[in-house]
């Protein structure tokens, strides 16, 4: 036991690479929350774009576009996205930033399906009552159907967020120091496999944990405020 | 007020219309009363165009609704409407059910749009549910709830889809007491309903519709005591 203990000091602390692991959890934290964002704005506008194409001609379109984006991005592996971004479109920005957006589209893409069937699920009279007291689509939509849309979509987007985390360990294909490539810069240096790896997966763990905590908090809460 | 020229609707090869034509007078409760398919829901849904007609004109205050050209939203404002599943917002307290399109789409500001409610649901007899939720209340509390939303617009003409029918049965006398006080005061009405006792005490002209046409259309006495075509007294037999 005390030969482990003295095994973790060397690895992590005589070395100073602790740091380098803190840099890197900081790194993922910052593309996952990030990502997330942008996936949240792309997602909605997305969302609402095609709930208003199906009659309003002039959006066909964009509706279309919609489309061959999400059929697009789904269809591409997030590295060979991340790669693509970080090689050929934005070949001078950081790879972090790199990370954020090419995170961040992807997820729009998933996003939007999961806003799309939030809003599917809010009952027809509530637009309908809505438009009947004179308001226009889109009135009724921020007022009456949206908010309503949320408490379907909340856990759902808590969901996509811990995907989200996960996904961003391959962000060291593109030069980014996350946890993932924190750990195998350590294991790399220190010769010891066993111990970065193990606190690396742990940490991982730990936070999806929390997350899903919280989000079973949060749709506990929800559905409270349902009986009301 | 309104006026309906051969109106036509048609739902996947199916239609639901025929060409309906009935002119709606300042001060009518106008009840239309039907075998259900028979096409009155559709009607009325196309009266204030949730339900877009495939043919024909409503002629609203002398502007074709039909016309691109319109403003169609400030039209709907004219038109309050009451649902058979109410469709109260159920993440509003009843007082901001009730304040809420005001506020947004005439601007008025909230201590009076407040003001206003809290009179209308006085006259209700719910003032004590102000700050109450939609699904802390019974069926029949909702639907009067739902009546004054629409009146705190202001409406010239009320639209009812039956308002009844998903209601337990002691709770339907509640809302048509309503209904039968709001025709008093004469607010111009047009009530889908199988209410045939409201139909015949509260209404002054009655349709009939069956397969997508007005069948018989008269004062309720008409209607109700001397039914000419076979399909009413059929109809009739059956209800009454």
């Amino acid at each position: 036991m005390s030969a482990w203990f003295a095994k973790l000091h060397e690895t992590f602390i005589e070395t100073g690479y602790y740091r380098l692991l803190l840099q890197g959890l900081g790194n993922t934290l910052i593309m996952t929350l990030g990502a997330l964002c942008i996936g949240v704005v792309i997602g909605t506008l997305i969302a609402v774009i095609k709930y208003f194409a199906e009659d309003v001609p002039a959006l066909k379109p964009l509706d279309m576009l919609c489309d061959l984006y999400v059929t697009t991005i789904r269809g591409i592996p997030v590295v060979v996205l991340l790669m693509i971004f970080f090689y050929v479109i934005m070949t001078s920005a950081e790879g972090i930033t790199v990370g954020i957006i090419a995170f961040g589209i992807n997820s729009g893409a998933y996003m939007a399906e999961l806003i799309r069937s939030g809003i599917g699920a809010v009952d027809k009279g509530q637009m309908e009552a809505g438009r009947s007291l004179g308001m226009s689509k889109v009135q009724a939509m921020r007022k009456i159907v949206f908010p309503q849309a949320v408490r379907y979509i909340l856990p759902a987007i808590g969901n996509e967020m811990i995907a989200l985390l996960k996904e961003t360990s391959v962000a060291g294909y593109v030069a980014v120091v996350d946890l993932t490539r924190a750990g195998n810069l350590v294991r790399n240096n220190t010769y010891d496999a066993f111990n970065p790896l193990m606190a690396v997966a742990l940490t991982y763990l730990l936070l999806v944990v929390l997350m899903s905590r919280a989000l079973k908090k949060l749709e506990r809460r929800l559905a409270k405020s349902d009986k009301r | 007020m309104i006026s309906v020229k051969n109106l036509k609707k048609v739902f996947g090869g199916n239609e639901a219309l025929k060409g309906v034509s009935v002119e709606i007078n300042k001060g009518d409760v106008m009840c239309v009363i039907g075998p259900s398919g028979s096409g009155k829901s559709t009607f009325l849904r196309c009266l204030n165009l949730l339900e877009r007609p495939d043919g024909g004109q409503v002629i609203f205050e002398g502007d074709d609704l039909m016309d691109k050209h319109i403003n169609l939203n400030q039209h709907r404002q004219k038109m309050g409407m009451v649902f058979q599943q109410f469709n109260l917002f159920p993440h509003m307290t009843v007082l901001e059910n009730l304040t809420c399109a005001p506020m947004m789409l005439k601007k008025i500001d909230k201590a009076a749009a407040e003001k206003t409610a809290m009179d209308y649901l006085q006259r209700v007899g719910l003032a004590d549910r102000a700050a109450s939720y939609p699904n802390q209340l019974s069926g029949g509390q909702k639907q009067r709830i739902a009546i004054v939303r629409a009146l705190c617009m202001e409406p010239e003409v009320m639209l009812f889809d039956e308002p009844t029918s998903a209601l337990d049965p002691e709770m339907v006398g509640e809302v048509l007491d309503v209904m039968k006080k709001l025709a008093e005061q004469g607010m111009t009405m047009v009530v889908v309903t199988h209410e045939m006792g409201f139909a015949r005490e509260v209404g002054n002209r009655v349709l009939f519709m069956d397969n997508g046409l007005i069948v018989e259309e008269g004062t309720p006495e008409q209607i109700f005591e001397h039914p000419k075509s076979e399909r009413l007294q059929s109809f009739l037999s059956k209800v009454l």
